[in-house]
């Protein structure tokens, strides 16, 4: 079965007809030449294929195209304006936060989403008190940070990345 | 010509950063090629059996699908020639109805879309006359074999245990573990007029080039094998591995349609390699002072009935430390398992696990402060070979990493701090890993005009920081600036180059680039004209055979374990290491940094289970197979010292890929024993050790 779905793709609104089985993550990879996203596993378990999904991050694995329509969704690609890095996508190459870069994508913005999900006031599993508005130190970033996974074990860049993006500060 | 020697040791950004961050750089699977199609693997359901046949009528009805490929009508191949890497056996794919271990690919469904060929593999019927397999790894089988030129013995370490102070006599198991790069291996094959065109994700176009070609009926240069990144490998991607066979003969059965299959991860369980299980006695004698008098090791690991691959656990003990009897053994069990593969320090990171922890028990058993025992052992030249080391700074190792931890106030009675409902320990490990310089590579250097040079070689960078690296040994050869000398890798249109394995890949490919860049200007002088060029070939290092050449290191690692719910955790890991010269600062610490936090994974998390009674890996995905997060890790440090080596090579440098791994459970093992006396010899280190 196929259906039509527009999507804004980092910015740009793109149609495309799709097989309702098709992921999002299939749907910009395959259909669209959308590449910054990564499959891992396409199974939600990696982080690979994260994007900001109406600007919340989300595996994009996970869902289909299909049920998306009409969404927005940025990649990392699209955080980067005109040339000009995202100062999370400068924080990562200036704290060696990646090695492959295969995961790196995801991982860019996942730590968009934790700043602005901080700024927010969200808790995580370690925050002391959920009343509180979180303070992104060391170990709320890696909590926030644990769904992406790197097997180039680039974490304590990412960390210091992060870390150095919260501050208003790259390195 | 400013900036002469300044360029080695820079700590400079990744040059493909902003195309990382950014996502634009482009993986194997990531080609936008008109017609595409899907190749989607389908493997046995059972360990051993022939395949009586394949029923695709359901599968080749669903709308979209072009083929079924399998024994009975895929093309055929020709033996691969041996590279050193690949084991010719596995990449005999779709060729017989032999079924040798569960997953063994019998099938493969070709179709428009992933979606269509994905539902039609689920569709098609495969008939295996199905028998017994075996498949089960232990130690007590009364099956292992003795590979050929695998063991050395000096001496007779037996004969020490009766005079022997002290003894260690125990047996450590590390655990089958899968590389799991993050970019699943992926193919995009096209058959096209002039030959193969292949988007490969590999440690070694050429690599790929040379074994592919004679496999289909191709000269070598009809074979073009495209890699600019490769999303890590370690070690799985050296070699070539069953499902780029498969995507290269669905290129070969639909011409002119480029193929892609990009492994889904469960596949990467049984179709691109792992590393063996290894279990191994240590036998360690020594007299009351520590000084060794004998050590052996007999490994036993688990080959394949499709290939034999050896996993030389017991290879560093034979120069690790001084002793005048000594033994290294390997045995072998032939199992209905696939092949075992490389993956990051083959023979080093399982075969230091045994000895450093045993060295811990030996250290305990003698109240003699580990370091100190380390270093009673230093050997003054290779135990094994007698030569000379090229340098050997393990003990500077040692001391710098007790001095940056804090190991003055180690106090040695296990079990004996806490901090709340954790108990806190220390441990520590060495590390080694040979520095080699593999002959082979060429690069060319040629002049873009306006002082710019665009520098070739077909080199694949993993995520090691190579093209970087390769940048700053071509800029220091034609003492430019850095920022005027462009690489261009991972093309087999560049001058060959040897696979990114072995850490041997920077000294290879900079030894290549160097010379090229003296004959540059040895031709074309200081001012050359636009267009100029010259190549050069990697040459091995002049008095290499004379030297043993190896790096070193030293890990510390912090654990605490939970009293109540034996969690373990590390909150410090710290590496100190000697490895010649270090050539681009920022990316060797980020090697560092990885290979410690690949071994924390092995020690807290990595073991692939297999169930004998099917033979297949049943933890088959990230989710059941746990690799270190980020919220595993704690502070990570990696330190260098200063080593001038002026023997191993003329960049007096050694590899630094593969040594991070190798020591690093250890010390995380003898530091959860120093929290909690309980003593563990089989990795990982779940929780249930310690409750
Ligand atoms: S590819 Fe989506 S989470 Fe792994
Ligand atoms: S950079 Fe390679 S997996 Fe993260």
């Amino acid at each position: 079965m196929e259906a039509d779905v527009t999507l804004t793709v980092d910015g740009e609104r793109r149609t495309l007809r799709t097989d309702t089985r098709t992921t999002l993550l299939d749907a910009l990879r395959e259909h669209l030449g959308v590449i910054a996203p990564k499959k891992g596993c396409d199974h939600g378990q990696c982080g690979s294929c994260t994007v900001l999904l109406d600007g919340r991050r989300a595996t994009s694995c996970l869902t289909f195209a299909v049920a998306n329509d009409g969404a927005d969704v940025r990649t990392a690609d699209g955080l980067a304006d005109d040339g000009e890095l995202h100062p999370v996508q400068q924080a990562f190459i200036d704290n060696d936060a990646f090695q492959c870069g295969y995961c790196t994508p995801g991982q860019v913005c996942s730590a968009v989403g934790v700043l602005e999900e901080a700024e927010a006031g969200w808790p995580s599993a370690v925050t002391a008190d959920p009343a509180d508005t979180p303070r992104l130190d060391e170990a709320e970033i890696r909590e926030r940070m644990s769904g992406n996974l790197c097997r180039c074990g680039a974490y304590a860049g990412i960390v210091a990345a992060v870390r150095g993006a919260a501050e208003g500060d790259a390195r | 010509m400013t900036d002469t020697t300044t360029h080695l040791g820079a700590d400079s950004a990744r040059v493909e950063g902003p195309a990382k961050v950014t996502g634009r750089a482009r993986y194997a699977s990531e080609y936008p090629l008109s017609g595409m199609a899907y190749v989607y693997p389908v493997g046995a359901p059972v360990a051993r059996g022939k395949v009586r046949a394949i029923d695709a009528a359901e599968a080749e009805a669903v709308p979209g699908v072009l083929g079924v490929l399998w024994h009975g009508n895929a093309p055929r191949l020709e033996e691969a020639e041996p590279d050193g890497l690949s084991l010719a056996a596995e990449l005999q794919v779709l060729q017989s109805d032999e079924v040798l271990y569960h997953g063994h690919m019998v099938a493969a469904v070709v179709a428009e879309t992933t979606e269509a060929a994905r539902h039609a593999a689920g569709l098609l019927r495969t008939d295996i006359d199905r028998s017994p397999h075996d498949a089960a790894f232990f130690r007590d089988r009364d099956d292992f074999y003795t590979p050929e030129d695998s063991d050395e013995h000096r001496g007779d370490p037996d004969a020490q245990i009766a005079g022997a102070h002290a003894v260690v006599d125990e047996v450590y198991g590390t655990a089958m573990q899968h590389n799991n790069p993050m970019e699943p291996h992926s193919t995009i094959a096209e058959w096209g007029a002039g030959g193969l065109t292949l988007h490969e994700s590999t440690q070694g176009p050429h690599v790929v080039r040379e074994t592919l070609a004679p496999m289909v009926g191709l000269e070598p240069d009809q074979v073009r094998v495209i890699a600019p990144f490769v999303g890590g490998g370690f070690g799985s991607k050296g070699p070539l591995h069953a499902p780029t066979i498969v995507a290269v003969l669905a290129a070969r059965a639909f011409p002119g349609r480029p193929m892609k299959l990009l492994l889904p991860r469960q596949r990467m369980f049984d179709q691109v390699g792992y590393r063996s299980p290894t279990s191994m006695r240590v036998r360690l004698t020594a007299g009351a002072d520590g000084v060794l008098t004998g050590i052996s090791a007999d490994a036993a690991v688990q080959s394949s009935r499709v290939a034999e691959f050896i996993e030389t656990a017991a290879a560093p003990a034979r120069m690790m430390y001084a002793a005048p009897h000594r033994r290294s053994t390997h045995s072998a069990v032939t199992l209905d398992a696939a092949p075992p593969t490389w993956m990051r320090a083959p023979g080093e990171c399982p075969g230091m696990f045994g000895p450093e922890v045993a060295m811990d028990e030996l250290a305990c058993t003698l109240g003699i402060d580990p370091i100190e025992l380390r270093v009673r052992n230093e050997p003054d030249r290779d135990p094994s070979s007698g030569l000379p080391y090229s340098s050997r700074n393990l003990v500077a190792c040692l001391r710098e990493g007790a001095r940056r931890f804090g190991w003055a106030d180690h106090d040695h009675a296990p079990g004996a701090r806490h901090d709340g409902e954790w108990l806190v320990g220390a441990g520590v490990a060495s590390s080694t890993y040979p520095a080699m310089l593999m002959p082979g590579s060429s690069a060319v250097v040629r002049h873009l005009g306006e002082g710019r040079y665009e520098v070739g070689i077909g080199a694949a960078d993993i995520g090691t920081g190579a093209e970087t690296a390769l940048g700053l040994i071509a800029a220091e050869a034609l003492e430019v600036p850095a920022d005027r000398v462009r690489m261009r890798i991972g093309d087999t249109e560049q001058p060959t180059a040897t696979v990114a394995g072995g850490s041997t890949g920077t000294v290879s490919w900079g030894s290549a680039i160097t010379a090229a860049a003296q004959e540059f200007r040895k031709r074309h002088g200081s001012a050359p004209g636009t267009g100029a060029e010259a190549t050069g070939d990697a040459a091995p290092p002049e008095e290499g055979d004379a030297y043993s050449s190896h790096g070193f290191g030293a890990q510390f690692a912090e654990v605490h374990v939970h009293a109540h719910t034996g969690e373990v955790r590390v909150p410090r890991l710290l590496g100190v290491w000697a490895v010649g010269r270090v050539i681009s600062a920022r990316t060797a610490h980020s090697q560092f940094l990885g290979g410690m936090v690949m071994g924390l994974s092995m020690a807290l998390h990595e073991s692939s289970e297999v169930d004998p009674r099917t033979g297949h890996v049943v933890n088959r995905d990230l989710a059941d197979y746990h690799i270190a997060a980020n919220a595993d890790i704690g502070d990570v440090q990696a330190h260098w010292i200063d080593e001038h080596d002026p023997y191993v090579n003329a960049l007096g440098a050694k590899g630094i890929g593969e040594i991070g791994i190798v020591g690093t459970a250890a010390a995380i093992a003898n530091a959860a024993h120093h929290a909690t006396g309980v003593r563990v010899r089989d990795l990982p280190l779940t929780p249930d050790r310690f409750v």
